[in-house]
């Protein structure tokens, strides 16, 4: 563990390095992520301005629900959004060269790399959150500050998680990133959004399956003691870190699956 | 100790199934009960055909896939159940695929493998050192790895499959594509690495040069199977791996039949072209050269070294009978 510590500060180092020497470039891609992850937020804006509420939830409430996923999915993004680049990883060789060292596989690919620029996305979340908090009427005890800070860890970990999900599936599918995009990148924008006005379908997928619903709007409406979704507790928020280990066990199931069928052990 | 010991070891690829009949699927196999053993110290030439079972034999032996059947160990250890363990002793380099980083310079690729081998600071500094004089890295350890040579870039791969100072190093085509210069140049750092550290050497690749320099002792794999296992010697006996000297003379000259230790192949244009074909294990070209230029005046000359794929193909032949 402390060598993959120490070659991934050594990693991250060296990318800091080479991308600092690429100022303007990397500007430009702090911005864009910025304004990616503005016009994100302005879609909720706009809604938000042909209705007071949307699912029992109004504006200031869903900054935070917004600002809460969002900030937790651009954390992950920055440390495990390059399992996305495994099939060119599978295709340039360089995955059989992570199994010549000696570190497990999955935290060789996700130590591989670290986007700087992604950092830009965090922002925009980190903003929302902060507004979200100040204008929302929270009773801050000890429960409420540690309820934020759970909902947060647990948001990055089963985000990473759906990550590391979409890599394992990745060796099965060619071309498969359409497909593990949709509830990588579709979960991400469900998490934005209120859970209570989903349709059952979507639910069972995104509240259960892909756990992204316990990442912002559970915890969140648990926060604010408002109704989440009908017919469930409102305490469920507190849940979070049971939807977590699930993302965990899933991303782990799917991944080992994964490199067993590349070693073309059956799988 | 036997570095490598496989037995009956075996490869097979299913492909996708077919569309007409679900339930046939395209089968190859790619090694087909590999019994081999290597011995700690010795150095291993795998040659073979494209698709002869090189590569997946090799990636076998470093747990990248999984064998059908048949069992492998590798430093007495179990590539699969104990990979990481393995990585530590073993260093693989591969012609095709690079272990650098990209984007940074050659020497920070070292320290984050250095870091990855958990070398010490005075370690990493020592070794590094060692590499970078004897391979003469100096001059572009600060470049970054996608702005180097073929052959820097392949001298930056040995180096970084070297630095933790693996017992066994597995070199697959590491000579491909590089000038002769370069080519020389590695495999002398590779002969000082084994008598220096007695490192075990196994290489596959095209080049009968790196054979002859590297290899004592040879494999030839045809379709998975061991076609021949023996010495340089008993390879040039089977197959009589010999040089060709071919000579320009200022002029046309009666065919030279009766030049010591070479054959006359052919003559051309008259004889103004002449072909010696010679044994290298027993005669160097400038004593050939040296017996022609008694007789005839030579303009110019080249030698053609025999092509490993004929070589192979020898042995194929003499096998399959």
């Amino acid at each position: 563990m402390a060598e993959a510590l120490r070659a991934y500060r050594a990693v991250v180092a060296s990318r800091a390095r080479s991308q600092a020497s690429h100022r303007a470039s990397f500007r430009m891609d702090l911005v864009g992520a910025l304004l990616v992850g503005i016009i994100e937020f302005g879609e909720i804006w706009v809604l938000y301005s042909a209705t007071d509420q949307i699912g029992g939830f109004t504006l200031a409430q869903i900054m935070l629900v917004f600002g809460l996923s969002d900030l937790a999915f651009s954390l992950a993004d920055l440390v495990a959004g390059h399992c996305d680049n495994l099939p060119l990883y599978v295709r340039a060789g360089t995955l059989d060269v992570f199994f010549l060292r000696p570190q497990p596989v999955l935290a060789q690919l996700v130590t591989s790399d670290l986007s700087l620029r992604r950092i830009g996305r965090c922002l925009v979340g980190a903003t929302s959150l902060t507004v979200g908090l100040v204008l929302n009427d929270i009773e801050w005890t000890a429960g409420a500050v540690g309820l934020v800070v759970l909902a947060l860890v647990c948001g990055f970990v089963i985000f990473t998680a759906q990550f590391v999900t979409a890599a394992g599936l990745q060796f099965f599918l060619v071309n498969g990133a359409e497909m593990t995009n949709a509830f990588v990148y579709g979960g991400r924008y469900a998490a934005t959004q209120p859970t209570s006005v989903w349709p059952r379908s979507l639910l069972v997928v995104f509240g259960a399956v892909f756990p992204v619903a316990f990442a912002a709007f559970l915890p969140v409406s648990t926060l604010l003691g408002v109704p989440g979704v009908a017919g469930l507790p409102v305490w469920l928020g507190w849940c979070a870190p049971v939807a977590a280990v699930w993302a965990v066990v899933v991303a782990g199931l799917s991944w080992r699956w994964g490199l067993r069928h590349y070693r073309g052990a059956g799988g | 100790m036997n570095v490598i010991e496989t037995e009956g070891l075996t490869r097979v690829f299913t492909g996708r199934p077919d569309r007409g009949n679900r339930l046939r699927r395209s089968r190859h196999v790619a090694v087909d009960g590999l019994d081999l053993t290597v011995e700690a110290g010795e150095s291993v030439g795998y040659i073979g055909a494209n698709g002869a079972g090189k590569s997946t034999t090799i990636k076998m032996l470093v747990g990248i896939l999984v064998p059908t059947s048949g069992t492998v160990t590798t430093m007495g250890l179990h590539p699969l159940k104990q990979r990481r363990a393995l990585a530590r002793r073993i260093g693989v380099v591969f012609g095709q695929r690079s272990q650098l980083w990209w984007d940074l310079p050659v020497r920070e690729s070292f320290s984050i493998l250095a870091a990855i081998h958990s070398l010490t600071a005075a370690d990493e500094r020592a070794r590094t050192a060692e590499l970078v004089d004897m391979l003469e890295m100096e001059e572009f350890l600060a470049t970054p790895v996608r702005q180097l040579s073929l052959g820097q870039r392949m001298r930056a791969e040995v180096a970084a499959a070297l630095l933790h100072r693996p017992d066994l190093v597995i070199l697959d085509e590491p000579t491909i594509g590089l000038d002769v210069l370069s080519k020389q140049r590695l495999r002398e750092f590779l002969v000082a690495q084994r008598r220096e550290h007695g490192t075990t050497l196994l290489l596959t690749t095209h080049d009968m040069g790196d054979v002859e320099r590297l290899c004592e002792r040879i494999l030839v794999v045809d379709h998975g199977r061991l076609a021949f296992d023996g010495t340089l010697d008993g390879l040039a006996r089977t197959v009589g791996a010999r040089r060709e000297l071919v000579v320009d003379l200022a002029v046309a000259t009666p065919d030279l039949t009766d030049v010591a230790g070479a054959e006359h192949v052919r003559s051309d244009s008259d004889g103004l072209r002449q072909r010696f074909a010679f044994d290298p294990q027993r005669m160097t070209a400038a004593r050939v050269l040296a017996a022609i230029s008694e007789r005839a005046e030579v303009l110019d000359l080249s030698i053609a070294e025999p092509d490993i794929e004929d070589v192979v193909r020898e042995i194929y032949r003499a096998t399959r009978r």
